[in-house]
């Protein structure tokens, strides 16, 4: 039976129908997407393509649904970002300290990708160790964005990151769904910026067990996809408890899509101006002031005397506590257990220092610098200490605003995605794409990017952030916002071999 | 804040990152600029406020005791960049 590549472009939901009815096996899927991703090969959206995995799992994703069995990811192709561990398959994390890396166990994540049938067709490239927010802090090149072109139809700008890989290859409709992780905006802010949709659970919704530690209380694992529907599948297939993470929370599991019938008739929705002001392109302004327009024309009562007054502090306080966990994460790697080494060196501390001085890129080791300054004698209080009680106001705040409302909408980025090399030189400048992302985390609630329309040709996203636990909420939103605006199903030029 | 080079040396030295004086040099203009931004921080109130470690943190997190196969000494040694004997191989820390 002939597969045609145009089916392709549909969503997972679409083809796990089309599976489950026999209109195509997941060995021929997975032939085409393989066969796509090489198409592809331009975009650098992955590190390593797992095609003999791929083609097993997609026969035995076979045998279930010839018998019945399959569930909604059964026989779906499926990117990885490079920061999951999975077993007998190399993951770097983006960086040169790990190039040749290959874990022995696959993280929960992964494992439970497995037993719901996905086909995980390779690992998706990343910002060195998910720091940055342009995916040029790879140690194997920068992802290019399918959305943007110079006059010669060149591929001239990033796809956001660090889970660029993740989004650029669904954005390109190389494979309908990915995951990623998200400690400042990894997830959303990609997402947005190649014109997807992108979550970061609730913290403690989804096992970290396994994925490589940047900053862990703040991290988590969450899906990119073209729908609301995807999403809520593979988030479905990915969260709850783990006994293998004790961070992960005892909150039942609900059925993600039970909002879906609601539509967005006496939704109470906030508009916090400190998400509006200062540093905001205008153009992506215009764009999400028109969702809003199109929610309160379905019903929707906008709440705007919501204060999150505390947020202007949310870059700082993430900057201080981010890289100070990162700077004890990453000193696990001393060229002794795994990973890259120098054994030349006059002495085990030389060894050691001239390892992570090789074998980390420069963002890495201006983060590992920067917490471990932080946390140094003398400066604690003034930094770490004072960085986590900012945290407890911001969350306060965050918690009395969603009383007012059932969520909370912003822009996700204030900026479409930039030409390479744009930020590269100004870390601050480069930061900055996480403003309206990195208070989430720092709150710990759930956050979902939906696409909202275009500024100049380039994608722009809205954020959705709701009360901890509540992702059914926000899914519930965009699936009815699709239902009024197709921006999600809009598809950039088709990806060729060159240029 | 301005920081100096003896300040980003000994930095560097705390997080056994070798750096080049030219590396030295530019983080310590970049980090001098990013710890300027950190100023606004003293702009909010938190007196009487307790630090947030984790968002939503449990305590006491237990789970049973069951006795579970753990990896193999051949998968544990499977990446180590030196081995002998079954053993992580290192350098001599103390001469």
């Amino acid at each position: 039976m002939a597969f045609d590549p145009a089916h392709l472009d549909r969503t997972a939901h679409e083809h796990a129908a089309a599976l489950r009815a026999g209109d195509y096996t997941a060995t021929a899927l997975t032939e085409a997407t393989l066969e796509r991703l090489r198409q592809q090969e331009h975009l650098n959206a992955y590190i390593t393509l797992t095609e003999d995995l791929a083609l097993r799992q997609a026969q035995e994703a076979d045998a279930r649904l010839r018998v019945g069995e399959g569930g909604p990811l059964t026989g779906v192709p499926v990117g990885v970002k490079d920061l999951l561990s999975t077993r007998d398959v190399r993951t770097t994390a983006g960086s040169r300290m790990l190039e040749d890396f290959t874990p022995v166990l696959d993280c929960t994540v992964v494992e439970r990708l497995n037993a719901a049938g996905a086909v995980t067709v390779g690992k998706t490239n990343l910002d060195e160790f998910a720091m940055g927010s342009s995916t040029e802090h790879s140690a194997f090149g920068p992802t290019r964005n399918p959305w943007g072109r110079d006059g010669q139809g060149n591929l001239d700008r990033v796809p956001g990151g660090s889970s660029g890989g993740s989004a650029a290859t669904v954005a390109a409709r190389g494979v309908p769904l990915s995951l990623g992780t998200d400690t400042g905006g990894s997830i959303r802010q990609p997402a947005a910026l190649c014109g997807v949709l992108g979550m970061k659970p609730t913290y403690g919704r989804v096992s970290r067990f396994g994925v490589v530690a940047f900053a862990s209380s703040l991290e988590q694992v969450g899906p990119i996809g073209r729908d609301a529907e995807d999403v809520a599948d593979l988030l479905q297939a990915i969260a709850g408890q783990d006994q293998m993470d004790s961070t992960t929370a005892p909150v039942p599991v609900p059925d993600f899509k039970e909002r879906f019938a609601r539509g967005l008739d006496g939704l109470r929705v906030g508009v916090p101006a400190e998400f509006f002001g200062e540093g905001l392109d205008p153009a992506v302004r215009q764009p999400v002031e028109a969702a809003i327009d199109a929610m309160e024309a379905q019903g929707a009562t906008i709440v705007r005397d919501i204060a999150l007054p505390s947020v202007r502090a949310a870059l700082p306080v993430y900057y201080i506590i981010a890289p100070s966990e990162a700077s004890a994460n990453l000193a696990r790697y001393d060229g002794v257990k795994y990973g890259f080494a120098v054994t030349d060196g006059l002495s085990a501390e030389d060894e050691m220092a001239r390892t992570r001085g090789e074998g980390f890129g420069a963002e890495v080791k201006r983060r590992v610098m920067l917490g471990t300054y932080a946390l140094s004698a003398g400066y604690y209080d003034a930094y770490y200490l004072k960085a986590q009680k900012v945290r407890t106001v911001i969350r306060g705040e965050f918690e009395a605003a969603l009383e007012q409302c059932d969520v909370i909408v912003s822009p996700t980025s204030p900026n479409t995605a930039f030409r390479f090399a744009e930020k590269l030189d100004d870390p601050y400048a480069m930061y900055l794409n996480d403003l309206y992302t990195i208070p989430v985390n720092i709150a710990g609630n759930p956050g979902l990017s939906i696409p909202c329309g275009f500024a100049d040709g380039l994608p722009v996203g809205l954020q959705l952030v709701g009360r901890p636990f509540e992702e059914a909420t926000l899914l519930g939103v965009a699936h009815a916002y699709e239902a009024i605006a197709d921006w999600n199903r809009q598809a950039p030029p088709p990806v060729g071999t060159q240029g | 804040m301005a920081l100096t080079t003896e300040e980003v040396r000994h930095i560097a030295k705390l997080a056994r990152i070798a750096l080049t004086d030219e590396e030295i040099e530019r983080y310590r203009e970049q980090l001098s600029g990013i710890l300027d931004h950190f100023e606004v921080l003293n702009e909010v109130d938190t007196e009487g406020v307790s630090p947030t470690a984790q968002a939503f943190a449990l305590s006491n997190v237990q789970r049973p005791d069951e006795v579970r196969p753990s990896l193999s000494p051949e998968d544990v040694l499977r990446n180590a960049p030196r081995t002998e004997d079954g053993y992580l191989r290192v350098r001599a820390v103390l001469e």
